[in-house]
């Protein structure tokens, strides 16, 4: 003891402890949702850790880059699984990521007092879509060339006479070229410590306002005579044992993919990419990996107006950046769906069936019948949001209880 | 018996302007398996001696075939013909650019062929087997699955010559409506219908017209043996990961298990 009262007078451990995880009272009525944050930031930890290894033996140059891949799968000492977990692992980290914001969409987590907490969610959600499309192209394949050119044209789009300048600003080259990938790499591997630092702002933010729970109630409006919350529990040891159940039970559904279906049917890594990236030879299909394509199906379905891709680029970002507002967007009386009506219930299912829908369209080649579908899930997307000040005004609701529920 | 019409998927080719489809093509099962290592390492043999001289597979170390049961001695003595050591990579002399003058694109690498194109070993397999006679490409053949394929038939004196049957099919806004044996019976439906009927010619089956050195069942063991190999350097670690695997999930099972039991433990109190 006396060596960590020596250790307090110089650094508070204790006390970050205890305010942090033995004394951090979360609700006790936590269900299956809210598995998916701690493992978002396992994945995160699995990323860095298989990444940093992963630079050790790969080559960030036009000429080597395909063949150190190679060369880590075949002659690397177990550089097959560092390179099937990470490349797995950016699949699971988007996976678990849009699992934790559907969490925060049903139970209002986004709500009064968490509105910083959900943005600096959201920048997070960004981050990681830039370290993911930039990771994309460090295996040099041809779906990393050609997916990159994709979407590094969209802002050539810019209008104003910026976007030739900026697009060639971006790649340092006309080209996606050997400078591109030189400095994609570099961003790629210091943007995962940005990530965890936002994360570390992330949980900042929460343990301020403290956890939401799928009654959307406030448990700090209850406390007993210690000022304890009455519904609340410790997170350590409650949440800290329960999360590692979550672990084990992500742990045996990640492996099974890695060991056993490592291109997991060529969603996570797509058959054109086992062949080197080649500038003069375009794939017959290009699509990105399958957690942008909501995006990508967004950005086909707009037609090209007055010569000008732009309104599609507008699209595809409007339909990130309108995560920003949804605390605002939200004029319901109650937080969680538990106590929404009809109304926000369809409207959620609707959300869903569009994410999909236009998850599945960004990855087919389009046809006509196609593109109308990619409009009117597009229409759905937005309307989901920008119609919500109306719709969850209206909404029946019923009364919310004073203590959570079971 | 050698005189056999193998069957074979619709390939499309490009007769009255049809554009060809590509896409919808039956491949037969190669059925190989990846645990045989007589079959990589005949597979092996074949691949230096008959895809070697234009076809790499420059991610590959010689040195790999110890793990199907080769001693370096028969590495250096039966696959390695221009010395080197058993840690080289298996390039080719030949260099891309001159290569590329000669056949119009070089050789692919052949390394991570059967993770490329789809079907995989039954791809390789259905390939190998479907080269037929066709004068008007200038290598003298085309292939079932890979219209108009700029390689010629390596393997034409094990397999024999086989030339395509044809059917004729007439499509009407983009159906076909009508398929024949023969060209003229096709043309008098067309004719007898008028506009907006096209004619197009499939390859129906192939027929064996000059045989090989092989039976043709020894010929499909060749074929199966190449798909072997090809899919065995394009992972050689896949039987060694889903071994692996297996533990690893035994293992992450016993630990939610234990997890799970902990967790009830502590939350027993918790109402």
């Amino acid at each position: 003891m006396s060596f960590m009262n020596w250790i307090d007078e110089r650094f508070p451990a204790t006390k970050v402890w205890n305010e942090h995880l033995a004394q951090y009272y979360a609700p006790k009525n936590f269900n299956f949702w809210y598995f998916f944050g701690s493992l978002a930031m396992l994945v995160l930890v699995l990323q860095i850790v298989t990444g940093v290894w992963l630079a050790m033996m790969y080559k960030p140059s036009a000429d080597d880059a395909f063949a150190s891949v190679e060369y880590i799968m075949r002659d690397v000492d177990y550089g097959w699984l560092l390179r099937y977990l990470h490349s797995t692992g950016a699949s699971a980290f988007f996976l678990v990521v849009y699992l934790h914001m559907f969490r925060g969409l049903i139970y209002g987590s986004h709500r009064r007092p968490r509105e910083l907490l959900w943005i600096i969610g959201v920048i997070i959600y960004v981050a990681m879509m830039a370290t993911a499309f930039m990771g994309y192209l460090l295996p040099w394949g041809q779906m990393s060339y050609w997916g990159a050119q994709v979407i590094v044209n969209l802002f050539a789009a810019f209008p104003f006479g910026i976007g030739e300048p900026l697009s060639v600003w971006i790649r340092g080259d006309y080209v996606i070229s050997d400078a591109t990938l030189n400095r994609f790499f570099a961003l790629h591997f210091l943007l995962p410590f940005v990530l965890a630092a936002l994360v570390f702002i992330h949980i900042v933010a929460l343990h301020k306002v403290g956890s939401n729970n799928p009654d959307g109630i406030e448990i700090k409006q209850n406390k007993d005579e210690n000022g304890i919350p009455r519904d609340g529990i410790p997170f350590h040891p409650y949440y800290s044992v329960k999360d590692v159940v979550g672990i084990g039970v992500f742990l045996i559904f990640f492996s099974a993919v890695v060991f056993f279906a490592p291109d997991f049917f060529g969603l996570f890594l797509e058959p054109p990419n086992f062949e080197p990236a080649n500038p003069l030879k375009t794939p017959e299909h290009i699509a990105p990996v399958w957690y942008f394509t909501p995006y990508y199906a967004m950005l086909r379905a707009i037609p090209p107006m007055l010569n000008s891709q732009f309104p599609g680029v507008v699209v595809m970002f409007a339909a990130i950046i309108v995560f920003f507002f949804l605390p605002w967007l939200d004029r319901s009386p109650v937080k969680s769906i538990r106590y929404k009506g009809p109304i926000f219930k369809i409207a959620v299912a609707i959300f869903v069936v569009s994410f999909v829908v236009l998850a599945w369209l960004g990855m087919q080649a389009s046809t006509p019948g196609r593109t109308i579908a990619s409009q009117v899930f597009t229409a759905l997307y937005f309307a989901f949001f920008l119609l919500m000040p109306w719709y969850s005004k209206m909404d029946k609701t019923k009364p919310v209880p004073e203590r959570v529920t079971k | 018996m050698k005189k056999l019409i193998v069957l074979m998927a619709l390939a499309l080719l490009p007769l009255t302007g049809l554009a060809a489809g590509g896409g919808n093509v039956h491949l037969e099962k190669a059925n190989i398996d990846l645990g045989n290592h007589a079959a990589i390492q005949r597979g092996a043999k074949y691949f230096v001696n008959y895809c070697m001289g234009c076809h790499s597979a420059q991610y590959v170390r010689y040195k790999l075939f110890t793990e199907v049961g080769l001693t370096e001695d028969d590495i250096k003595g039966n696959l390695m013909f221009a010395g080197g050591k058993v840690g080289d990579l298996m390039k080719i002399a030949m260099p891309a650019e001159e290569a590329g003058n000669w056949f119009g694109a070089p050789a692919p690498d052949l390394t991570l062929t059967a993770r490329i194109k789809s079907g995989g070993a039954d791809w390789l397999y259905t390939y190998l087997k479907g080269f037929y006679r066709d004068p008007a490409r200038p290598m003298g053949v085309n292939n079932t699955i890979f219209a108009n394929v700029g390689m010629p038939h390596v393997l034409w004196d094990l397999q024999g010559v086989q030339a395509p049957v044809y059917k004729y099919e007439v499509h009407h806004d983009g159906h076909v409506v009508a398929s024949f044996d023969t060209e003229a019976a096709a043309d008098a439906y067309v004719k007898e219908h008028g506009e907006g009927y096209r004619l197009g010619r499939v390859v129906a089956g192939l027929e064996l017209v000059q045989p090989g050195s092989l039976t043709s069942a020894e010929y499909d063991q060749v074929a199966r043996d190449l798909a072997t190999f090809l899919t065995y350097i394009s992972e050689p670690m896949k039987l060694e990961r889903q071994r692996m695997g297996v533990w690893v999930i035994l293992f992450l099972v016993v630990f939610t298990v234990l997890a799970y039991l902990t967790k009830k433990e502590w939350w027993k109190d918790v109402h």
